[in-house]
C-alpha cells in the first residue's frame, strides 16, 4: 500500500538544525525500499493559494489553512500495511517535535 | 465464523453478509433436507463459497480472490475440531484489529461488540445512548478505515505486542465500566456490557494464556461484578462498601477472581490491572468491613501510583491510609492533594476530606467540606448520599 506522510511543524519554533534534518532517515528508508519519493518544502511565506470561483481564478498568498503547524515536507511510502507506515513515520526526526500525518493514497 | 471469513476475504462487510446469507440458505435447506452432521462446518463452507462467488464477480478484487483460493478447502473438514487452532487465531487477530490505535476509541468499542460479541448495531447504539443511524455510520467508517488505511488483520509482532495488548485490555475495561456504571433502572443492554466484557476477557485469557495482565483484568472484572447486587439499594442509591450486605456478594465469582489473580501474581510481573484486582480482592475476601486489610490496600495503591502516577490513585491511597493509620494520617495526604490543585472540581476530594474531618470530630469543617462536594457532584445517587451525611454531621 502507498501512503503519504505529511511532516507538520510549527515554523515559528526553530528546532536544533542537525536533529531536524531527516538526512539519515531518508537514507535509511530509501535503503529499505519503503520511501519512494519526497521533499522538504519551502516555508509558507513562499506558498501561493489558487482557487477557481465562478470561472474566475483567485490567487492569493499564504497557505490554504491558518494553523499553528504547517506542512514542512512530504514523503511517499510503499509499505506492507499501516503498522509499517506508523513505524517509519515514528522514526522521522520531526515526529519528536512536530506531527506526522499518515494518509493512504487513493488507489483502487 | 465471521472471523474466519474476514481472514479469508479481508473484507468485513462481505464476511458479515456471507455469514448471514449462509444462515438464510441453512434455514431453507435444513428444513427440506434435514440438519447436516456438522452444522458449524456446513455453515462456514457455505459462507466461504458465497464469499468466493461474490469475489469472482469483481475484477478489482482479484487479489482477494487469490487470497481465498490459496487457502485449503474446508468442505470435507473432519468435525473433530482439527482446525480449532485456526479459528482461535482468527479471533485473536480480530480482537487486535478491532482495537487498533489508528481507530477512534468509540469505534474500537463498537467494532468489538459488533464483530466479537455479535451484538446488533441497534443494541450497541442503545448501550452507548446514540441513534442507530449514528452507530451504523460509526461502524461503516471504521470498517472503511481498516480497508483503506491498510490496518493489518493480524496479531501484532512481539515488539508491538505489549503496547497493543494494553490497548485491547483498555477497550474491554471501558466496556465493563460502561456496564458497571449503569444502575438498576438503566437499560438491560447497558448492564449486559459487563457480561460481554467478562466473556471477551475470558476469550482473551484462553488465547493469550501467558499474559498476566489479561488474567488480572478478568480477575478485576469478576471481583467488581461479584458485588453488583449489593452496591445499589432498592431506591437506586449507591450503598458504600462498608454498608453493603456481604451475603449478597457472588461467592463463586469472588473465588474465581482470587484464583485467577493468584495465578497472575505468581508470574512476577504485576501490572496495574493485577494490582487493582488485588485491592478488589482485599475487599471481597473480608468477611466484615473491619476485617479489611487496609495496610495492604494502602501499600497496593502505592505500587499502582508508581506505575501510573495519578492524583485519583493518590486520593484512594489516602483513604486506605486513613483506615489503616487513622483519619489524621489520611487527612494529611488529602490536604497535600488539595494544595496541589490537580483535583480541583472533583467532588470526591472534598467528600473524602469531609468524611475524615467528621471522624476527627471537626464537625464545622466537615459540614463545609460536604457542602463543597455537593456543589460539584453530578449524579443523583451520590448527591443523596452526601446530603444524608451533611444532615448527620449538622445534627450531631
Amino acid at each position: 500500500m502507498r501512503y503519504a506522510l505529511f511532516v507538520c511543524v510549527d515554523e515559528s519554533v526553530e528546532p536544533p538544525e542537525e536533529e531536524a534534518l531527516p538526512t539519515a532517515w531518508v537514507q535509511e528508508m530509501d535503503g529499505r525500499g519503503v520511501r519512494q519519493f519526497g521533499s522538504r518544502l519551502r516555508p509558507v511565506a513562499d506558498a501561493t493559494t489558487v482557487q477557481v470561483r465562478g470561472g474566475e481564478v483567485l490567487v492569493s498568498d499564504g497557505p490554504f489553512a491558518e494553523t499553528k503547524e504547517q506542512i514542512a515536507g512530504f514523503d511517499i511510502l510503499e509499505c506492507k500495511d499501516l503498522d509499517e507506515a506508523i513505524e517509519v513515520a515514528s522514526q522521522h526526526p520531526a515526529a519528536a517535535f512536530g506531527t506526522i500525518e499518515v494518509r493512504p493514497l487513493w488507489e483502487d | 465464523m465471521v472471523a474466519t471469513l474476514i481472514r479469508m476475504t479481508r473484507d468485513w462487510d462481505l464476511a458479515e453478509e456471507c455469514a448471514q446469507d449462509a444462515f438464510a440458505v441453512a434455514l431453507e435447506r435444513w428444513g427440506r433436507d434435514g440438519v447436516p452432521r456438522n452444522p458449524g462446518a456446513w455453515l462456514t463452507t457455505t459462507a466461504r463459497n458465497r464469499a468466493l462467488d461474490r469475489l469472482r464477480r469483481g475484477a478489482t478484487e482479484a487479489a482477494k480472490l487469490r487470497e481465498v483460493a490459496a487457502l485449503p478447502r474446508t468442505d470435507d473438514e473432519p468435525d473433530d475440531g482439527a482446525d480449532d487452532g485456526t479459528v482461535e487465531d482468527d479471533r485473536l487477530r480480530l480482537i487486535f484489529t478491532c482495537c487498533h490505535p489508528a481507530l477512534p476509541l468509540e469505534a474500537r468499542v463498537a467494532l468489538t461488540l459488533r464483530t466479537l460479541a455479535g451484538l446488533t448495531t441497534a443494541e450497541i447504539a442503545r448501550a452507548f445512548l446514540v441513534s442507530e443511524a449514528t452507530m451504523a455510520k460509526r461502524l461503516v467508517r471504521a470498517k472503511g478505515k481498516i480497508r483503506h488505511a491498510g490496518i493489518p488483520y493480524r496479531v501484532p509482532p512481539a515488539h508491538l505486542l505489549p503496547e497493543r495488548t494494553g490497548g485491547v485490555l483498555a477497550v474491554l475495561y471501558l466496556l465493563f465500566n460502561e456496564g458497571y456504571a449503569a444502575t438498576a433502572g438503566a437499560d438491560l443492554v447497558r448492564q449486559g456490557l459487563c457480561a460481554e466484557a467478562i466473556r471477551l476477557a475470558r476469550v482473551l485469557t484462553t488465547l493469550m494464556p501467558d499474559e498476566p495482565e489479561a488474567l488480572g483484568l478478568l480477575a478485576l472484572m469478576l471481583l467488581h461484578d461479584a458485588r453488583r447486587a449489593a452496591r445499589v439499594d432498592d431506591a437506586g442509591d449507591v450503598v458504600p462498601l462498608e454498608e453493603q450486605d456481604r451475603t449478597r456478594w457472588d461467592r463463586a465469582e469472588i473465588e474465581e477472581g482470587v484464583r485467577l489473580l493468584d495465578d497472575a501474581l505468581g508470574r512476577d510481573s504485576a501490572g496495574t490491572y493485577q494490582l487493582q484486582a488485588a485491592i478488589a480482592a482485599c475487599h471481597a475476601t473480608a468477611a466484615r468491613p473491619q476485617d479489611t486489610d487496609w495496610a495492604r490496600i494502602a501499600q497496593l495503591y502505592g505500587r499502582v501510583a508508581e506505575l501510573l502516577p495519578s492524583p485519583v490513585v493518590e486520593l484512594n491511597r489516602a483513604v486506605a491510609v486513613a483506615m489503616a493509620d487513622g483519619p489524621a494520617a489520611g487527612l494529611e495526604l488529602v490536604d497535600a492533594l488539595d494544595a496541589g490543585r490537580e483535583l480541583a472540581g472533583y467532588h470526591l476530594l472534598p467528600a473524602t476530606r469531609a468524611d475524615l474531618l467528621r471522624r476527627l470530630g471537626r464537625r464545622a469543617e466537615a459540614a463545609a467540606a460536604y457542602r463543597e462536594a455537593l456543589d460539584l457532584v453530578s449524579t443523583d445517587a451520590e448527591r443523596r448520599y452526601l446530603e444524608r451525611r451533611l444532615a448527620e454531621t449538622a445534627a450531631a
